[in-house]
């Protein structure tokens, strides 16, 4: 993992004294509120419905043991003792005062970690693949590389305000699991004549105007990165759109010049721009690189695993929904669900958070991931630990057997918390997860996602979702649209919308009468949601989901 | 009246030569306005060429500091001011992206006394730019 040296700690401090000075200058009046917004949002600070709230950043979802106590920390000390893990691998905080979160900074800063540009007109804390270094499918760990983005991207000096937000993912796997596609830009690591580089996609992104990501480099060697992103960002702040929000996202840019034309202008600038980088920047990743080698994976008997898994059922099912193949022989990364059936998904309280640093430490070469699709990760465990992490977890509910599955819902915080939301998400997410596990069909349903958004903006994903839920308000009234057979993956897809919304009580029979379909129409049980969608197409979902169109129809 | 914003403060104008509109700039033009719409590859960067004034409309927009990176990327290297609503948290920003100076007018100097743009006089330090590009 990459640790701080003294450049690090000594920004971070500094910047953290500045924040405490703009917000006594706020208070006296040297700053407008209109002034203040900007630069408390870059520091992480949302005005939200009910209270403020505190974004952290954990850069490319990275975290270790310590860090993750700190979290816990804070969240006794200065919030009601949870937080909230995000679609893009941040932690909220809910309920902090004003006049505490200068101190939530420096508490960050004892361990690393800080709250920079995980909001405003920025660009964004850099999201990775959350098996980074772990996972068996991997070209190289991108997480060198997203940490020479963060230090790039970190106050820096052109781009603090843009258009619009910025965000920008990586992998290193061509199995995507960073939604790279819908990103403002993102990276895939790929290999050519044995040179690593990267192609790059631009102009993706979800909210009231879902665009796949376009191909505007399919090889960009490695040197050139931080010129050519800055190349991209900086022809976008010049030409993007300022008069209308919904107009402002690189999306939009790439849409009405045409990526052509983008191209050309990106092309142009990085010509110009190039020259200013020495090649430091490369000096730096091969250090960084250490930071993140592998830990020293030990090689022991599985036997105790296999035990386990024959005589106990329980753990069984949890192994078989929770594990992913690791890169190491004997190792496996565990997903710890936080979407326990009835809980807010994403939510994890301090107690929780406490043991599953002190697992990571025990159990996992101190080292935790949080996934954007709100859960966390061990991604270093070997299978003969695999029984006694799994004992420890059930004591503190952590040990729902559901990745993947129906209940491992994404879900926006929406009205509950958000001052944009129109309507709410968590209930929702809470009585369709309770609904299959009273069912107990989950399992037999196999891997479904479902994402869930409580506005318009998309942050809960549902664009991509296999189901995609979108809650309106209609007339003062909550409504929730559905989308199908969206993916997030390398073959990504924007869903196609079904037809009329429901109201709240008619959406959680309306998601049992499609899943009902799926189990009728599929060839077998190894024929997953998506596949059967996309065998068959809207059609026959759409019939399940308005019966009432057919009976009118007949 | 407006108010100049350097490294040591506030100072009195030091500019008396006045400023072209860009749009109706000739080849030996001195000094020239930038709106924050334009396209810095449109400047012309000429020998006679001795200060370039660059608008803030708005200081949530920040045009400006790209148009100042291309220019001094371009080879520019006279006097550089950012003019406008520029505030003292972008001081940092603005001495980094290539101006030499800020120009801000007195209301908002009142409200932010030169001891906060002071304050920003440290750009040089803590600055991610100089680790990446060296």
């Amino acid at each position: 993992m990459y640790t701080y040296n003294d450049f690090d700690k000594s920004f971070i401090a500094t910047r953290n004294a500045q924040f405490r000075d703009q917000v006594e200058r706020r208070i006296d009046g040297s700053l407008t509120e209109d002034e203040f917004k900007p630069l408390r949002l870059m520091n992480g600070l949302y005005l939200q419905l009910h209270a403020y709230m505190l974004r952290v950043a954990i850069p490319y979802g990275t975290l270790n043991g310590g860090q993750m106590r700190q979290l816990a920390f804070i969240a006794d000390k200065w919030d009601k003792g949870y937080g909230h893990f995000t679609t893009r691998q941040n932690i909220q905080y809910n309920w902090p005062e004003l006049r505490d979160v200068p101190d939530m900074l420096d508490a960050l800063a004892e361990v690393g970690m800080h709250a920079i540009q995980t909001s405003g007109n920025t660009i964004r804390n850099v999201t990775a693949d959350h098996f980074a270094g772990a996972s068996a499918d991997e070209i190289a760990d991108p997480r060198p590389v997203a940490e020479l983005i963060r230090q790039w991207s970190t106050d820096h000096p052109e781009f603090q305000f843009m258009p619009r937000k910025f965000k920008i993912a990586i992998t290193g796997s061509p199995n995507d699991r960073a939604v790279t596609r819908a990103h403002d830009i993102g990276l895939r690591m790929v290999e050519k004549d044995g040179e690593t580089g990267f192609e790059v996609i631009v102009g993706g992104g979800l909210g009231r105007t879902p665009m796949i990501g376009k191909v505007i480099t399919d090889f960009l060697p490695q040197e050139d990165l931080l010129p050519y992103l800055e190349s991209v960002v900086s022809v976008w702040n010049q030409i993007g759109r300022r008069d209308n929000k919904y107009k402002a996202r690189i999306k939009i840019t790439v849409h009405e010049h045409g990526i052509e034309e983008i191209r050309r202008l990106v092309d142009e600038r990085f010509a110009i721009v190039k020259g200013s980088f020495s090649g430091v920047d490369q000096v730096r990743l091969a250090e960084y690189k250490t930071h993140f080698a592998a830990p020293d994976f030990t090689v022991k008997s599985e036997a105790v695993f296999k035990d386990a898994y024959h005589s106990d059922p329980i753990f069984r099912s949890w192994a078989d929904t929770n594990l992913s193949a690791h890169k190491a022989d004997g190792y496996s990364i565990v997903s710890i669900s936080i979407k326990k059936q009835g809980d807010t998904p994403g939510d994890a309280t301090s107690d929780q958070m406490r043991l599953m640093a002190q697992l990571a430490e025990t159990f996992g070469h101190d080292e935790l991931r949080i996934s954007h699709e709100q859960n966390v990760i061990l991604p270093h465990v070997h299978k003969s630990d695999l029984p006694a992490l799994h004992a420890a977890l059930k004591e503190q509910d952590l040990a729902t057997a559901n990745i993947g599955l129906i209940s491992d819902i994404i879900a926006c915080p929406g009205m509950d918390y958000c001052a944009l939301a129109t309507a709410r998400s968590i209930p929702i997410a809470q009585e369709i997860a309770t609904r299959f596990d009273d069912l107990k069909l989950e399992h037999e349903i196999g891997n479904l996602k479902i994402k869930i958004s409580g506005c318009i903006n998309a942050c809960g994903h549902h664009h991509v979702g296999h189901i995609g839920i979108l809650g309106l308000d209609r007339a003062g009234v909550e409504n929730y649209q559905v989308t199908l057979g969206g993916d997030h993956t390398e073959t990504a897809k924007v869903g196609d919308r079904a037809g009329r919304g429901f109201a709240a009580e008619e959406l959680v029979p309306a998601i049992e009468r499609v899943v009902d379909a799926y189990l009728d129409l599929r060839t077998g049980k190894d024929e997953e949601f998506i596949e059967t969608y996309r065998r068959l197409g809207l059609a026959p979902f759409k019939a399940a989901l308005y019966p009432e169109a057919q009976a009118d129809a007949a | 009246m407006t108010i100049l914003v350097t490294d040591t403060g506030f100072t009195a104008d030091t500019w008396d030569q006045g400023y072209t509109p860009f749009g109706e700039a000739a080849n030996d033009v001195v000094s020239i306005d930038v709106p924050a719409d334009t396209n810095p590859a449109d400047i012309e960067i000429t020998p006679t060429l001795k200060m370039v004034r660059i608008d803030f409309p708005s200081f949530a927009d920040g045009r400006g500091f790209t148009i100042a990176r291309m220019l001094r990327l371009a080879g520019y290297t006279g006097r550089l001011r950012a003019y406008g609503h520029v505030i003292s948290d972008q001081y940092a920003m603005a001495r980094r992206t290539g101006f030499d100076e800020v120009e801000i007018h007195q209301d908002l100097a009142a409200r932010q006394p030169q001891e906060q743009w002071k304050f920003r006089a440290d750009w040089k330090d803590n600055d991610y730019q100089d680790r990446m590009r060296g």
